[in-house]
């Protein structure tokens, strides 16, 4: 029995990268974006259009750390752009009953929690599909949303909610924290914790892992309730960059994070995918939008291209399959 | 002469499945097939309908050699096959169950349906049986399913009608109805290739019979001049190869002890079970027999709803296979590739999976712990890896089943279940499971073992248990059993056995 090290040392690089192509080839074709980018719109890497890229996409990454869960776990939660506007207007309503924003925080970390662990009950107590229930209660907050706010925004918040109360330069590094620290607190988690383990067994095969003792239900139960969190969390990143709470703010995240999981690597057979994967893939979709926009392209190209990147990411993984 | 194979071989990787079987089937006549659970009885029927290609032998249909048989030329050539589960499709109605296949013209004919209707009708008439065509087939019965399927055969005009365990299911009434229809359709020129392990019902409709055996053809008999008796001495007698005998252990504690132990839901019966530390208990039956159904609710799968369970002397509820895994319990489960082990998973990975709380404090992993208990495991069990990174999907069969096994026994389980431990794997690594088995009893594991190979049974077995429908028929010790002892208690005594199912 040779060592892993001593493998890596006998195969080199190469075959250590191996297992994470999918992830590097990904990250290669978003040095090729940034690489075009380089020459053609150098005005790209200026501070500003960066920050507003971190900005903007935290939340985006947030969500798609829960989401990458729920997709190993072969499920999918499409629900969590509804779940996002209504944690949004609830953060608001909190911060105007005069609560301290740190209650707010938590409150509406809280209520994503609460809408979570009610798709988890419909999909592993009821074992309902979970594309099937996760579409009826996207529906069901999204309209309750609607005739609860009639498309009303959230207004004369105190100073306190926006940007945390911080001023926009610290604000903006605070939600750009937040999101990285949950990103690195969770990627290093799915591999290092107990739990995180389990996640994957499920995902890989749940009978397998029902056969040793580890109930599929419970985990399952566990992401959906994790990304109803994490959809909160999100929420509040999203909330806090404006003055108004705009309660359609949640309106087709659920599509924009899928694909950024999905062209991050996580096999939709679940099981197989990583957050780093995830990010990158986040990274690149985010970027199109201003890439564009610096390219002096049409910025109404944006879903297109990102079309054509979901096409081609899933297009590979179908190839590398039938390779195998 | 309706059916001929000459000479028919089939290999799996190197498994010879079938080793030039020569069988063949008259107009008009029942020619029953028999052997134990792995003779070949299944491969040489999907042979007959074109599922399998042989690789050597000659297929002849009605005096005609056919080249290349396909499910669709063995349906042209009027051969029809009847499963012990009938497939149908459950949301569609008689009628239109009966039409697939049956009706002329493109995908864009129009549908006379007074006709179909009509046509069904006909079809359930002729062999007796009083079912509306307009019923969705979800909701008939077993054997209703099962007269819909031969009226399906009829409709396709079979000549050859096969049929494999169609009366598993069926109450005795049911039965004889079914031999009515069996016997008319011999009436009717049909020649039917009947596959039972029901040995006493053969003399009721069987003409003739053959026996197999590793893939052999053992004899074939007129079935008034042979007995019961030497159809089980036929079926057994499978070669001893690489058993690796268990070596004699004093019994220690009782580890397991069942009384009255039952599951409505998956047919365990009143199931009185033993079995000591230090023990190898082998539990012998056919297919169906209820085996994995008992080893299930030993594991919590399916929670028993009778009797009772008790573990080192202590009554025990095991509803969950959580539940299990705390009380000492292990499965390595007959479906090794599917969730013996987890294929995209490290090997590592695999081995520590069931004692995650082991190998983490405060649930976070100890990667080091984990790599020294792999490496620990590897080591001894002797498993081919190339590295412990590798997923466990690229190892071979054998050592698969030894990493699943390598699960359990870091996990220390008083009670070790293994279901079919060595099916599928090579010679080698079989002689080395078996090892295994022997040293783990050695140091006071208490195992049960399913297998359906008899010498495995006999080899590895202190005591044998045999079953059959789910209850089980008889113990047997190491010394007084044979291969014939067991199969005819697996097969069942003629009275008992039939009010059993």
């Amino acid at each position: 029995m040779s060592t892993s090290s001593a493998e890596v040392r006998s195969n080199g690089i190469l075959a250590a990268l191996a297992p994470h192509r999918r992830e590097l080839s990904v990250l290669l074709a978003y040095v090729v974006l940034l690489l075009v980018l380089a020459v053609v719109a150098p005005r790209f890497f200026r501070p500003d259009p960066i920050r507003a890229l971190l900005v903007s996409n935290a939340s985006v990454l947030v969500a798609a750390v829960g989401m990458t869960m729920i997709i190993l776990c072969r499920q999918i939660d499409i629900s969590i752009g509804s779940i996002f506007s209504v944690c949004g207007v609830a953060a608001g309503l909190l911060v105007k009953m005069g609560l301290p924003m740190p209650v707010v925080g938590l409150g509406t970390i809280a209520v994503g929690c609460l809408l979570g662990a009610l798709n988890g009950l419909l999909v592993a107590g009821l074992r309902l599909p979970s594309i099937v229930a996760t579409l009826a209660t996207m529906v069901v907050w999204r309209e309750s949303l609607r005739y609860a706010r009639e498309g009303q925004f959230v207004r004369d918040l105190p100073p306190s909610f926006q940007w945390f109360g911080l001023g926009q330069a610290l604000g903006q590094t605070a939600v750009v924290a937040l999101a990285a620290v949950v990103f690195v607190v969770f990627a290093w988690s799915l591999r290092n914790v107990a739990v995180g383990r389990s996640v994957l067994a499920v995902g890989s095969d749940p009978e397998a892992a029902r056969l040793v003792g580890i109930p599929p239900g419970r985990v399952i139960f566990g992401v959906f309730t994790l990304m109803g969190l994490l959809a909160g969390l999100a929420a509040l990143l999203n909330a806090v960059r404006f003055a108004d709470v705009d309660p359609g703010a949640g309106g087709g995240l659920e599509l924009q994070v899928i694909a950024a999981v999905v062209v991050g690597g996580t096999a939709v057979t679940g099981g197989r995918g990583t957050l780093l994967g995830t990010l990158i893939g986040v990274a690149l979709l985010g970027s199109i939008g201003p890439a564009l926009v610096f390219m002096d392209a049409k910025p109404q190209w944006e879903k297109a291209v990102q079309g054509l990147i979901i096409l081609a990411a899933v297009a590979t993984d179908a190839l590398e399959r039938q390779e195998r | 002469m309706l059916l001929e194979l000459r000479e028919i071989t089939k290999s799996f990787g190197g498994v010879r499945a079938l080793k030039g079987v020569s069988f063949d089937l008259r107009a008009g006549e029942i020619h029953a097939l028999v052997g134990e659970n792995g003779a070949g009885k299944s491969t040489l029927i999907k042979v007959v309908t074109g599922a399998h290609a042989p690789d050597q032998g000659d297929l002849w249909v009605q005096g005609q050699a056919v080249a290349a048989m396909s499910p669709t030329r063995a349906r042209e050539l009027g051969i029809a096959a009847i499963y012990q589960q009938p497939a149908l499709f459950p949301d569609l109605t008689v009628a239109e169950n009966i039409a697939i296949g049956l009706e002329p013209g493109g995908v864009l004919r129009r549908i006379r349906w007074k006709e179909r209707g009509d046509r069904a009708r006909r079809l359930l008439e002729r062999i007796g049986a009083r079912i509306d065509v307009q019923t969705r087939v979800r909701k008939l019965s077993m054997p209703e399913q099962q007269l819909v399927e031969i009226a399906r055969a009829l409709g396709a005009e079979a000549r050859i009608l096969i049929m494999d365990e169609p009366t598993a299911s069926l109450s005795d009434q049911e039965v004889d109805r079914l031999f009515q229809v069996i016997v008319d359709l011999k009436a009717h020129g049909v020649g039917v290739v009947y596959i039972s392990h029901r040995l006493e019902e053969l003399p009721r409709v069987a003409d003739r019979v053959t026996a197999l055996r590793d893939g052999a053809v053992v004899g074939t008999r007129r079935m008034d001049e042979t007995s019961r008796g030497e159809l089980i001495r036929m079926m057994v007698g499978r070669e001893l190869k690489a058993v690796f005998p268990k070596t004699a252990v004093a019994a220690g504690d009782v580890v397991l002890e069942t009384r009255g132990l039952s599951c409505a839901r998956t047919g365990v019966r009143n199931v009185d079970l033993v079995v000591r530390a230090g023990e190898i208990v082998g539990l012998a039956g056919l297919v169906g027999a209820g085996r994995t159904e008992l080893a299930r609710v030993l594991f919590g799968l399916t929670p028993a709803d009778g009797g009772e369970i008790r573990l080192r002397d202590r009554p025990v509820k095991i509803p969950s296979p959580g539940a299990a895994v705390r009380l000492g319990v292990a499965y390595v489960p007959e479906d090794r590739r599917r969730h013996g082990v987890i294929l995209e998973m490290t090997t590592a990975a695999n081995i520590t999976l069931a004692t995650l709380r082991q190998i983490s404090r405060l649930g976070f992993l100890d990667f080091a712990r984990e790599r020294a208990i792999a490496h620990d495991y590897v080591a001894r069990l002797g498993v081919k890896t190339p590295s412990l990174d590798a997923p466990v999907g690229n190892l071979s069969g054998g050592n698969q089943q030894k990493v699943a096994l390598a699960r359990w026994l870091v996990a220390g389980p008083a009670l070790l279940i293994l279901d079919e431990p060595t099916q599928g794997v090579d010679v080698g690594a079989k002689a080395e499971i078996h090892r295994l088995m022997s040293e783990l009893a050695e140091r006071g594991l208490a195992v049960l073992m399913i297998s359906s190979e008899l010498p495995e049974i006999l080899g590895m077995s202190d005591r044998i248990v045999v079953m059959r429908s789910g209850a089980i028929m008889g113990t047997l010790e190491r010394s007084g059993a044979t291969q014939e002892s067991i199969l005819e208690l697996a097969l069942g005594h003629t009275a008992a056995a039939r009010t059993a199912s």
